[in-house]
């Protein structure tokens, strides 16, 4: 990247932290339910969603679970711990090894570590594995799952289509990653946490910016100039971005749209389900 | 004018009418304790905002026993609340209704119905098509609902007409995080433009937003009162429900449009012939013939 590109996008921590307690709180509390269940992955974006769901049902109402597979970095797990703990809610630990590796047992072709394809499936398959834990554990204490994504994440498909990318409600799937950072150090996220290079954690050593190829403050600048801001490619340029850089991005965010949206349906009747049959989710509360 | 005006910065539920209709009783209720002449409810007050397919199936005709019994409030206090119109002819209209001594007195239709960014009002409401004044016991009021406010040519209409107030029942999506002070953007765009508007049409502008999510879209309250000077002199707070007071009163208005006779100065004949030349009017020739 050449340097002087814009910063990235800001953010009012004060006046974020009262819209999104409240979008909890009132999405959470208008269908009758007033607890939540989270996937903590040890990361900043768990660490502030938790942090913003305490403040909106309470500690006692928010469960807090880890799910490492064997293989996972330890300090994931501690670190996980830590943010639970700061948060003061129940923090409880599955681990998803036996399950995956029931799974794995039957596909071996999914044990060559070195092979990018199996590491992909395998990431997915942990990722589905925890949803799968995650909306039981919901069901179990009649609460919701409360979604970790962020926008910047969502925008670049960088996540697993039903795995970590699902969820009743998310608070911050409309926060670029540097105003999760922002917000995150408002909400006092343990340093130890948001300091952390960020990590799918899908294999040892991995770090988010090394996969994807470019920083967030990077991702996030040209993002928010696209999407926000609605540039144009001319003025982009005269922002300092490179053009193979905006055409990565925007073939990244245009390749995975298809995971930002419910699966086509094929349209037969005169009402077809959210094509023109369209009710809001919060109908009738 | 001389009026006790109450605000009420209500959330309603998302198409539940039923439900809706008992918290308006019960909101009326308030204002006639405090002794409020004239109460104001958000858009929509009826029927919440993202209606979507609802639109017609929770519409309301003017004559139906739901809005008769809430007219019926109005021997009490006169009172302004949003829903869902159902016209004779099977059109539905974003309506906000003026009831006083029992009866309707005045129903604006939503002129400007937005239809960009997450708006979809233009896919399921017919348009209103006029900003008219009425006059009631406690002054000479115009209705813009929400949108409307934002075309300024709408709020102008209402100050030729002699508006005492202009009335603005919102609901208003609040978006834009960025900001460095406290208010949403799209929250602060609303401080701006009813200060402009109350100063440069010299009349009350009474804003009332409603509060609560729908579908993760806030709406963020604020509600407002401006003085023919421009400046706020009563406010709500965000994100609570509130019953908001306040005394409109005559010497303000008098002595905002002496300092600046602005009503005077207006040359809506000329506003006129110009809209003629713009619009390629048929009655061109004979406007111009009449100066």
């Amino acid at each position: 990247m050449s340097s002087g590109i814009p910063a990235p996008p800001t953010c009012n921590v004060e006046l974020a932290e009262r819209v999104l307690v409240g979008f909890l709180k009132s999405e959470t509390q208008r269908i009758g339910m007033g607890k939540a269940v989270l996937g903590m992955s040890g990361g900043i974006d768990s660490a502030l969603v938790l942090e913003l769901a305490v403040r909106a049902l309470g500690a006692d109402n928010v469960f807090a679970i880890a799910l490492p597979y064997r293989e996972s970095n330890p300090l994931s797990l501690e670190l996980a711990r830590q943010g639970a703990d700061k948060a003061n809610c129940q923090f409880s630990v599955i681990d998803i090894s036996p399950l995956a590796d029931a799974y794995f047992e039957q596909h071996p072709e999914l044990n060559e570590g070195d092979n990018s394809e199996a590491r992909l499936r395998r990431g997915n398959v942990f990722s589905r594995l925890r949803m799968t834990a995650l909306y039981d554990q919901s069901a179990a204490i009649n609460g919701l799952v409360f979604g970790t994504s962020n926008k910047t994440e969502l925008l670049l498909g960088y996540g697993t289509q039903y795995g970590d990318m699902a969820s009743a409600i998310n608070p911050i799937g409309d926060l670029y990653k540097a105003q999760v950072v922002a917000l995150s150090k408002h909400l006092e996220v343990p340093s130890a946490i948001v300091d952390r290079p960020p990590s799918a954690d899908l294999w040892h050593g991995q770090t988010d910016e090394e996969e994807l190829g470019f920083s967030y403050d990077a991702v996030d600048a040209l993002l928010h100039a696209l999407v926000e801001q609605r540039l144009s490619n001319d003025e982009l340029l005269a922002l300092g971005f490179e053009q193979d850089f905006i055409e990565l991005i925007r073939a990244r965010v245009q390749r995975s749209q298809y995971k930002r949206r419910p699966p086509l349906i094929a349209k037969v009747t005169g009402r077809t389900i959210n094509l023109d049959y369209r009710y809001a989710r919060d109908w009738g509360t | 004018m001389n009026c006790r005006l109450a605000i009420c910065q209500i959330n309603p539920k998302l198409g539940v009418v039923a439900d809706n209709l008992q918290d308006h009783h019960l909101w009326l209720d308030r204002c006639i304790e405090q002794k409020a002449d004239l109460a104001l409810f958000p858009e929509l007050s009826l029927t919440g905002y993202i209606l979507r397919d609802l639109t017609s199936e929770i519409a309301l005709t003017l004559d139906s026993t739901e809005i008769s019994e809430l007219v019926a409030r109005s021997t009490d206090i006169s009172f302004a609340f949003g829903f869902v119109e159902h016209s004779r002819d099977h059109r539905f209209y974003n309506s906000t209704v003026f009831a006083e001594d029992g009866v309707i007195k005045h129903v604006h239709r939503k002129v400007h119905l937005p239809d960009y960014g997450i708006f979809e009002e233009g896919r399921y409401f017919a348009p209103g098509n006029n900003f008219t004044t009425f006059e009631s016991k406690h002054g000479r009021f115009g209705i813009l609902i929400c949108e409307d406010a934002w075309h300024l040519s709408s709020g102008w209409l209402h100050f030729l007409q002699g508006a005492d107030a202009i009335l603005i029942p919102v609901a208003s999506p609040s978006r834009g995080i960025e900001n460095s002070d406290m208010h949403l953007a799209s929250q602060q765009s609303w401080h701006e433009l009813c200060a402009a508007q109350a100063k440069f049409l010299q009349t009350w502008v009474v804003r009332c937003n409603r509060i609560g999510y729908e579908d993760g879209v806030l709406f963020d309250g604020e509600s407002a009162i401006n003085s023919p000077m421009g400046g706020v002199v009563a406010s709500a707070h965000q994100s609570e429900e509130e019953l908001l007071i306040y005394q409109l009163n005559s010497d303000a208005l008098k002595r905002a449009r002496v300092e600046t006779p602005l009503l005077r100065d207006a040359q809506a004949n000329l506003v006129r012939r110009q809209l003629a030349i713009i619009s390629n009017d048929p009655d061109l020739d004979n406007l111009l013939n009449d100066e």
